[in-house]
């Protein structure tokens, strides 16, 4: 529960600042929509299994699922990395980034 | 075959990429390097298909890992004939871009390799996941591309092409979760059907179908397309109109005809989408005026009519879908090819300030033309057989509406077409122009002063050569094109055969 009210409020906070005027805000809020992306993925394990996935501990019902883990793990230094792209692109070129209203 | 094989098609092109990094030494030797990979995957790609014609599969698990640890490798028909179109584009935008100068930027031939790299890989993959990280391997070079070459508004092209592409990736990555949260798996064969049997599956590939849609510019989501692509150098337009959407198009025909288990009662929504796709997509490009933009609100249409394909989902209508497939991405990326090579030339594409242009350069012309009665579905190109296909197998659905917005569809595109010829082709040369009106897109790498209007170079020329020809003999000899096609129907029709080859090791 307190994940999918996170991802919610993650998700919520993302668009809001995706549907303001500024570049930075874009990036920022893509960063926050992704990291609810990833707490989703994160989540489709099973959050209740907690037991370290190392098969000289045995592999029960409670093992956690690392397969998840790994993809969240590629999809962070995706994203991050298109991130500082988009940071270059806002810093670079015409300044979008007002406060005026057209 | 060697099945270790496949994933060459992904490797050898990054290490080229990755050479190309640390040569600085002769031109011809960075051109070599370029080149080759993109040759080297057209030969593999031909011999894949003549390996898997008769609907063999082949499958690989990178680095002999055990099944759901593996990253699985798959080839059937369908995917060697993209892999082939693939590189048979990278290799004509790659010539055309030597031609115009781009590759002399230290970056761009590293870019372009890594992209086909992605794009093969796409195609390539067992597993939704690897798929989403193919498609970002294919997506990072064109950010870089896109903001590094070509005409004045690119950097708010790229601003707009980066958010779009990383918030669909995110739609994407959302839809994995949910799809592994529901299924436990993202291999493709543990997942064949599961969509048909479990409404919960079927929530999250929708999900994912609805990303790669945006990916593939379906309308309404289609209005980035539009905005980015005529911003870019012509080779870089062509590469990505060839390759990019159509990896999403594939895609959506794989996953549906595999995951969904082409489940008729979800086949409505492409039907209204894909057919408003075509009329919107067209009329789009009645209000545009230079070349590139009316050739790209022609591709959205395009897109409409090969999806329509997969929303019929018989085998009358995968086949002509896929034929439609290959024949539409040689098609524009020659139509961009050759409007590109004007743009490089005289510094403009606007449909008013050119003219005359089939009496000076009556070979571009006559490529040109071939390549817009192609498009427009005239025969004998490949675009007759693609669209009379088509227009049988909505008939043979009893989709009427279809098949006459398909018809209605064809006729604006040949006017449109008819709008660039008389306006580029024929007709007379403009007035030389005052210094007032200075080029306002003039291309970066390639402006020349309009008053002394030089021949076209026939390196340019001869990429959009090679592609018209292509679909002329596609045209011609379609039969072959089309049993492929019919056998890669088959192959999503009936996907027993590729589900055994990515579970049976």
């Amino acid at each position: 529960m307190t994940l999918a009210i996170t991802i919610g409020i993650l998700v919520a906070g993302g668009v809001y600042l995706m549907l303001q005027r500024g570049m930075v805000r874009i990036v920022l809020g893509l960063l926050l929509v992704g990291h609810g992306a990833n707490l989703l993925l994160m989540s489709s394990g099973g959050v209740f299994r907690r037991e370290l996935p190392l098969l000289q501990f045995g592999w029960g019902p409670q093992t956690a699922d690392p397969l998840p883990q790994a993809f969240v793990l590629t999809a962070i230094v995706i994203a991050f990395s298109i991130a500082i792209y988009m940071l270059t692109l806002a810093a670079s070129g015409s300044d979008d980034d007002t406060e005026e209203a057209s | 075959m060697n099945t270790a094989l496949l994933p060459l098609f992904v490797a050898v092109p990054l290490l080229a990429a990755g050479l190309l990094l640390f040569v600085r030494g002769p031109l011809w030797l960075r051109r070599a390097l370029l080149l080759g990979p993109s040759a080297a995957a057209m030969l593999a790609g031909s011999w894949l298909i003549w390996l898997t014609r008769d609907g063999t599969v082949f499958a690989h698990n990178v680095g002999l890992w055990q099944d759901g640890i593996a990253i699985p490798f798959v080839a059937d028909v369908f995917s060697a004939l993209m892999l082939w179109t693939t590189a048979l584009l990278a290799l004509v935008c790659s010539m055309f871009a030597i031609a115009t100068g781009d590759d002399r930027q230290t970056y761009f031939s590293p870019l372009v390799l890594v992209l086909t790299s992605g794009v093969s890989g796409a195609l390539l993959t067992g597993d939704i996941f690897n798929m989403f990280v193919f498609i970002e391997v294919m997506l990072l070079p064109s950010y870089g591309l896109l903001a590094m070459m070509g005409v004045l508004g690119r950097l708010k092209a790229g601003r707009i092409y980066v958010t779009v592409n990383l918030l669909t990736s995110t739609i994407f990555l959302a839809g994995v979760a949910l799809v592994y949260a529901a299924a436990g798996t993202v291999h493709l064969g543990e997942l064949a059907g599961a969509a048909k049997e479990s409404p919960m599956v079927a929530v999250g590939m929708g999900v994912i179908i609805l990303a790669l849609a945006i990916k593939a510019a379906v309308v309404p989501i289609h209005g980035w397309l539009a905005r980015t692509y005529p911003f870019t150098s012509p080779a870089i337009t062509a590469l990505f109109s060839g390759l990019h959407t159509k990896v999403a198009i594939y895609a959506i025909y794989r996953l549906y005809a595999l995951v969904f288990d082409g489940d008729a009662k979800f086949l409505w929504i492409g039907l209204v989408a894909f057919t408003l796709t075509m009329a919107i997509g067209v009329m789009g490009a009645v209000g545009e005026g230079t070349t590139r933009s009316i050739l790209v609100f022609h591709m959205i249409s395009q897109i409409g009519y090969i999806l329509l394909g997969v929303a019929l989902f018989t085998e009358l209508g995968l086949m002509a879908g896929i034929f439609y497939l290959i024949h539409h991405m040689i098609v524009k990326a020659s139509l961009f090819l050759s409007t590109g090579a004007i743009e490089h030339t005289y510094g403009t594409g606007e449909l008013d300030r050119l003219g005359g242009i089939a009496k000076r350069e009556p070979l571009l012309g006559l490529i040109f033309m071939g390549a817009a009665l192609s498009l427009a579905g005239l025969p004998p190109f490949s675009g007759f057989v693609a669209k009379l296909s088509l227009v049988i197998a909505a008939v043979d659905d009893a989709q009427w509406t279809v098949a006459a917005v398909m018809i209605a569809v064809s006729l604006i595109t040949l006017m449109s077409m008819l709008k660039i010829w008389g306006g580029v082709f024929w007709g007379k040369e403009p007035e030389p122009e005052g210094s007032d009106q200075a080029p306002v897109t003039a291309a970066g790498n390639g402006a020349v002063d309009t008053l002394t209007r030089p021949k076209i170079k026939m390196s340019l020329i001869v990429p959009g050569l090679i592609l018209t020809a292509t679909t002329l003999c596609i045209g011609l000899g379609a039969h072959v094109l089309l049993e492929l096609s019919a056998q890669a129907a088959a192959n999503l029709l009936d996907t027993s055969t590729y589900v055994e080859a990515v579970l049976g090791r």
